[in-house]
């Protein structure tokens, strides 16, 4: 897991010309490097920036995504039984997670949406932080500046906003990090998704768009939400974009390289479409089956990101019990951690509200948190220890 | 050690959800996530998985039953601490406490009895007032002041601190819909709360004050409502069916045409076949003769496996046929299709048709099957009926109606026989087939199941 050696690679001297504005993405095809079937076809332009990636590091990558398949479904689990109040599922779209997330380096900065739960595992967020938000015991999940990952924004596509402020700053530090923002297809009808593009664009600031088209903005098909491809929207801000094969995670990796090396280089920002679909419902409080065509499904399940990788390892004879094995365990190990995590997580108290909102004293709110304590404490019940009232 | 699970929100903040059905039984070994039932919420059907790995010691609501959220609904018997909460699990019942393991605002025990606000360790004089009047609701004077003037002014001046008792949203919704007068219900929920038995018990007459009756019916003459009138929310299958039916009914111009057809060759062949040893084993009927008849017909007539889509402005030819089948399941109706149907053979239709009649009756049809069907069949003979005008699959252009088979007086050969007839009643969507096509298709079927030898001069 983590952030590896996988998201050097693709240096300049080793990727292919890469300067700004080399393409638009206007009228080219969607870039693919797995088949369905698992074949691994050449690109002209991408297989350059994976052509390092070893075949211990495809394992990786396939452990990452089955692994993360496993978070989203016993996370799903754990909502069905009363622990998680809400979860947003992420099947289907394991390789655009895995495939960008890998990519980035330790001190590239990410803000994602709230179904980038795959993303916050490849960056090292712990279990059960990532659970926290969804079980009600936090506003918010954990220190950005460990994982530099903020965390999920639910408000559609107000992240990019943060984002794009982020990569401006990292041009004031001088630094060649980057930033990197999730969101959706819905979200690119946003006006907030909009402006950060018009900013990103006017002061070419070091920020990866990286869209997931899901297909789906909860009930709302994306064919009524741009008569165009959602990458050709790039092209009115002057933003370079690439449509890639969102569940084939070579082809995202590649394609979130290239576009980290533009934005290391002064290139500025790029937009990422990978192409994938939600295959579970919204949230667990969705029905997808009331709005969605069945045979949608099944034609996506017969893209499937995890079983095309799988199909790679196979033709390369790297499919051995042994890796197999390796994986299962750990999907089984981060399943339990998870499941243990949420279940033992301690109940957060009353009095906990005072503590997260500014890092130096404040008068006022010691004076709230002092009548607080004793409201509590007029129970009976000193400190409100037990308080159900300010419990939840 | 003995775990429950009470039932949690399954979506965000519902009260309540019904369980649909048991997938296990008392005395199963489960394992950790194995589906164990399925429940229907306000928002969706979902398999509920298990909490823990144990044996089933207790299913305490039945199928069909709509359950409070935070109310057990199973119990295991756990070893040690295994694939359990440690020390979040689930307190005992009747505890009042919040329970750590469910979130979301429905999870508080409504029915625990307890009072939602504590008392205070000190005197606290201003909660007096509230805690006392309220479940001593004032129920003969406003009643009198009701009863017999129109404009109700006067309960507000004869008690003015009368304050309407506690019940949430959904009950004041039941009561409205039942036509009670909440202030006349006394609440046995915690504080005095209104709860929908309470509502339920008043409307169905109870042991309450004549006078507090009478505020209950609108009507004088006969009170007791629920005795004379069922009321069941509009939810589920019904609510689907009636929202195609309508949609179907409102968008797709319907013509209907009826045919009546001597079908005694076909009953003869269908005799032989059931006799005939490549047909051992399968379970033919005349649905399977008339479904195999549509096929071949809808050959000639492809139009009538068509889509008008409204939102593209284009008209959808499908080139293959997935069949819908119309079926009475226990939730209702339902339309499972059979996909490439126009590629099956007779065996293969027959074992398609039996499987598909199975599922649905078990009611495990899945949305697949129930999605992209392209044209339908309803067998409205089963239950004695000869024709009628069949509503169309939402999506699809043609549906035909078949009648029961009677053996009616008929012409044959010219004189009057005594022959096995059915009427044929075939809707189509007028939009995107014209009466000519819609009755070429019709004769056809008609004429195949008239004599089976037609097939010949068809394909």
């Amino acid at each position: 897991m983590f952030t590896d050696e996988l998201g050097q690679g693709g240096n300049a001297a080793g990727g292919p010309d890469n300067s700004a504005g080399h393409h638009s993405g206007t009228g080219e095809s969607l870039v693919q490097l797995i088949t369905p079937g698992g074949e691994r076809v050449s690109h002209p332009q991408y297989d350059a920036w994976v052509r390092e990636v070893t075949d211990e590091q495809l394992g990786s990558l396939y452990e990452d995504m089955v692994v993360i398949r496993r978070i989203d479904t016993e996370a799903t689990a754990l909502q069905r039984q009363g622990e998680l109040g809400l979860w947003p599922p992420l099947l289907g779209q394991e390789a655009s997670q895995v495939g960008s997330a890998r990519a980035l380096r330790d001190d590239d900065f990410v803000f994602s949406s709230y179904r980038e739960n795959g993303v916050a595992y490849c960056r090292g967020v712990d279990l059960a932080d990532i659970l926290k938000v969804w079980r009600g015991n936090a506003s918010s999940g954990w220190d950005p500046y460990t994982v530099n990952m903020a965390t999920p924004q639910i408000i559609i596509g107000a992240q990019t906003l943060h984002a794009t402020g982020y990569a401006m700053g990292i041009q004031n530090d001088g630094a060649d990090s980057v930033a990197v923002t999730y969101f959706g297809d819905g979200a690119t009808s946003e006006g907030d998704v909009n402006e950060a593009m018009v900013f990103a664009a006017s002061f070419q600031s070091p920020v990866i768009f990286f869209c997931q088209n899901n297909h789906w903005a909860i009930s709302e098909p994306v064919r009524l939400q741009s008569h165009i491809r959602i990458a050709d929207r790039a092209a009115g801000f002057g933003i370079p974009s690439v449509q890639v094969d969102g569940n084939d995670v070579l082809a995202v990796m590649a394609a979130t390289r290239e576009a980290i090396e533009r934005a290391r280089h002064g290139g500025g920002p790029t937009f990422i479409e990978a192409v994938t679909y939600r295959m579970g419902p919204h949230t667990t409080a969705d029905d997808p089956t009331r709005y969605r065509d069945a045979n949608e499904l099944e034609d996506w399940a017969a893209k499937d990101p995890i079983a095309r990788v799988k199909g790679l390892l196979e033709r390369k004879g790297l499919l051995t019990e042994q890796l197999e094995a390796q994986v299962a365990a750990k999907a089984d190990a981060v399943a339990r951690e998870l499941r243990a995590g949420c279940i033992n997580m301690p109940d957060p108290q009353p009095l906990d509200i005072f503590k997260h909102v500014y890092s130096t004293p404040n008068s006022w709110l010691d004076r709230q948190e002092d009548h607080y304590s004793r409201y509590l404490a007029s129970f009976g019940d000193p400190a409100g220890a037990n308080s159900e009232e300010g419990a939840r | 050690m003995i775990k429950e699970f009470r039932l949690p929100d399954l979506g965000e903040g519902l009260t309540e959800s019904e369980i649909l059905s048991w997938k296990v039984a008392v005395g199963d070994t489960v394992a950790l996530n194995q589906v164990i039932a399925e429940v229907e919420t306000a928002k969706a059907v979902v398999e509920l998985p298990s909490p823990f790995a144990g044996v089933i010691t207790a299913l305490h609501e039945q199928p069909g039953t709509v359950v409070e959220v935070g109310k057990p609904i199973v119990s295991f018997e756990v070893e040690g601490d295994d694939g359990g909460p440690s020390t979040g699990g689930p307190a005992p019942a009747g505890t009042g406490k919040r329970e750590p393991n469910l979130v979301g605002y429905g999870a508080v025990v409504e029915s625990s009895g307890r009072p939602a606000r504590r008392a205070r360790a000190f005197a606290a004089p201003v909660a007096e007032p509230v805690e006392t009047t309220a479940p001593a609701a004032p129920v003969v004077e406003p009643v009198e002041t009701r009863a017999t003037a129109a404009p109700v002014v006067e309960p507000v001046e004869t008690r003015a601190t009368a304050e309407r008792p506690r019940s949430t949203p959904p009950v004041r919704k039941l009561a409205k819909d039942l036509g009670v007068e909440l202030m006349a219900v006394t609440g046995t929920g915690a504080g005095g709360l209104i709860t929908r038995d309470d509502v339920r018990n008043f409307v169905g007459g109870g042991d309450l004050p004549a006078a507090a009756r009478a505020l209950a019916g609108a009507g004088e003459g006969t009170r007791t409502a629920g005795e004379r009138e069922t009321r069941t929310p509009i939810k589920g299958v019904r609510k689907l069916t009636a929202a195609a039916m309508v949609s179907s009914a409102f968008t797709a111009p319907h013509a209907t045409e009826f045919l009546t057809v001597d079908v005694t060759p076909t009953m003869e062949l269908l005799a032989r076949l059931k006799a005939s040893r490549a047909f051992e084993g399968f379970k033919l009927t005349p649905l399977t003769l008339v479904a195999k008849a549509l096929l071949i017909a809808l050959r000639r007539q492809p139009s009538l496996n068509s889509r008008w889509d409204e939102a593209s402005q284009e008209i959808v030819q499908f080139n293959y046929v997935n069949l819908g089948i119309a079926a009475a399941t226990p939730r209702g109706l339902t339309v499972p299709n059979i996909k490439d149907a126009d590629r099956l053979s007779l065996t293969e239709l027959s074992t398609a048709l039996t499987a598909l009649t199975e599922t649905a009756r078990a009611g495990k049809t899945s949305p697949a099957e129930l999605s992209g069907g392209t044209i339908s069949i309803t067998n409205i003979g089963v239950f004695g009926i000869d024709a009628g005008t069949p509503i169309l699959n939402p999506g699809e252009a043609a549906i035909l109606a078949m009648g029961a088979v009677r053996k009616m007086p008929w012409e044959y050969k010219d004189e009057v026989a005594l022959r096995q007839v059915m009427t044929l009643s075939l809707s189509f969507d007028h939009r995107l087939v014209d009466g000519e096509q819609g009755s070429r298709f019709l004769a056809d079927i008609g004429a195949i199941l008239a004599d089976p030898g037609m097939v010949l001069a068809m394909v």
